[in-house]
């Protein structure tokens, strides 16, 4: 590899992992309120809901990504200067984070949601009668029964999310992909560069398998084998 | 209240000068256009064993799931130790709990073993038994842990301490269902068909646990098919029919002279 640009595309993957860390983070917190709100909301806040998970999930990722980054910084920046205050910049990585985090949202919504509906009733009902507060009770075991259910869905939606940052290229966001264009723009090396950061992304998503394994191996603790089961 | 203080009742016979733990008057609930309640009252004494009986749909689960308004009354007063629980009318026009603290407060001191036992599948034994102790009740951990161990051992599952709900027998989870709700040193065990999800050969062991608990001068709401152990254990019997008191009494009263025809037609099928 030409001396230099294998950093580059170091820097690259790092920035690739910090959006996909942050708009993940960004989404379950979204898709866990979501959850919430579709199953024991109001109408209003229903309909809010099915509206932005529909929209955001009909709608492709590319054109989100534009549409909220080149028109949401514009918007912003509208406000601040109708407010008098002065026009700022977006780092690329908070807007991408923020991109991101909304798609993510509606479709963690979804996992979420249905995660939440396949505990077994009686756990939560227990846990009212015991007079659990809604906070203790979402954290205690609501959460840590609906994650056996949740985590596969959670999990494609982590590996979309790394493959997603890609998409930010297009705003000029310094991630893989734009390093390696740039890397091998310069140096013409493409078959190297492209297949570089092919691995990159591989070892990324070989290294998530690992964690992800052990992270659903320990929220099936309390459940026997289904291989007994066949 | 402490387990002493509750031990400390004589057991056996209703005392008219206990406290009354359990008021329940004039309750009526509706699910929709069904009236599965229509104005029962009931009352529950320091040390006394109120076993609920009848017939599938008389509304014996919902009149003991009204209590710590698992199930919402539509119209009547509860008072559990002496104090109203407040309800409001929601916006739809459903009763609800007025202050939830006031009902937080109530429920964790009203000890609920369920039909299908209802232990959280994602905690060890020891950990569903600590559970409302340590993070509503404010217990420290260690003596959490270890009035846990004497829970579990007096029911028979010190060694299963460990072992997670689903690998064990029903049996065995209803124990320590039991032993979760003897946990929060509760003033009231309440028992919704605690056996009924059990096979045959494991209803006896439950069984045991319960008679052991009333004998020992437990205050205790039980709603049963066991009318046998009814029998055995029960202070005073209430019969449900269709939403109604039909007939109440002692034990002996209610199974041995029947007054009721439709209590004898019933005392006759499930015999």
């Amino acid at each position: 590899m030409p001396p230099g640009w294998g950093g580059t595309l170091l820097v690259g993957l790092l920035h690739s992992i910090e959006i996909a860390i942050g708009a993940t983070c960004l989404g379950l917190l979204i898709g866990t309120g979501g959850a919430f709100g579709k199953l024991y909301g109001g109408p209003v806040t229903r309909d809010l809901l099915a509206v932005y998970t529909t929209v955001v999930r009909a709608v492709p990722e590319l054109v989100l990504i534009l549409l909220l980054y080149y028109a949401g910084t514009d918007l912003i920046n509208q406000l601040l200067s109708a407010m008098g205050y002065q026009r700022i910049d977006i780092s690329g990585l908070a807007a991408g984070i923020f991109v991101l985090g909304v798609v993510q949202g509606a479709y963690s919504t979804e996992v979420i949601r249905g995660a939440i509906l396949s505990i077994p009733q009686g756990q939560i009902e227990a846990a009212r009668a015991y007079g659990m507060p809604p906070l203790l009770m979402l954290r205690r075991i609501t959460v840590p029964a609906m994650l056996p259910f949740a985590i596969p869905g959670l999990a494609n939606l982590w590996l979309i999310a790394t493959k997603d940052t890609a998409l930010l290229a297009v705003v000029g966001f310094f991630e893989l992909t734009l390093a390696t264009r740039q890397a091998a723009g310069v140096t013409k090396a493409y078959l190297l560069f492209f297949v570089a950061a092919g691995a990159l992304y591989l070892a990324l998503t070989l290294f998530s398998n690992l964690i992800i394994g052990r992270v659903e191996a320990r929220s099936r603790r309390g459940m026997p084998s289904v291989k007994e089961a066949r | 209240m402490s387990v002493a203080e509750a031990a400390a009742v004589p057991s056996g016979e209703a005392q008219s000068g206990a406290a009354e733990a359990i008021h329940v008057e004039n309750l009526h609930k509706k699910f929709g256009q069904l009236h599965v309640l229509k104005g029962v009252s009931l009352s529950a004494r320091d040390g006394e064993v109120i076993a609920i009986i009848g017939g599938s749909g008389s509304g014996k689960s919902t009149l003991l799931r009204c209590i710590n308004c698992l199930e919402n009354p539509t119209s009547g007063v509860i008072r559990v130790n002496g104090e109203e629980i407040k309800l409001k009318a929601d916006s739809h026009g459903h009763t609800v709990p007025a202050d939830r603290k006031q009902i937080e407060r109530i429920r964790s001191r009203l000890g609920m073993v369920f039909q299908n036992f209802n232990l959280w599948s994602h905690m060890t034994l020891i950990e569903n038994v600590i559970e409302v102790p340590v993070h509503v009740l404010g217990v420290k951990r260690e003596q959490a842990i270890a009035q846990a161990e004497k829970l579990l051992a007096r029911v028979g599952l010190a060694e299963k301490r460990d072992v997670y709900p689903a690998f064990l027998s029903g049996g065995q989870q209803q124990r320590a269902a039991i032993a979760r709700a003897l946990a929060i040193n509760p003033r009231v065990m309440l028992f919704d068909e605690p056996t009924s999800a059990l096979d045959p050969e494991l209803v006896g062991e439950v069984l045991k646990v319960i008679g052991d608990l009333a004998r020992e001068g437990r205050t205790m709401v039980l709603v049963t098919h066991e009318m046998k152990f009814a029998r055995e254990v029960a202070t005073h019997v209430v019969y449900l029919y269709n939403g109604l008191v039909e007939e109440e009494g002692p034990p002996e009263q209610l199974f041995g002279a029947p007054k009721s025809e439709r209590l004898k037609q019933f005392l006759r099928n499930v015999g």
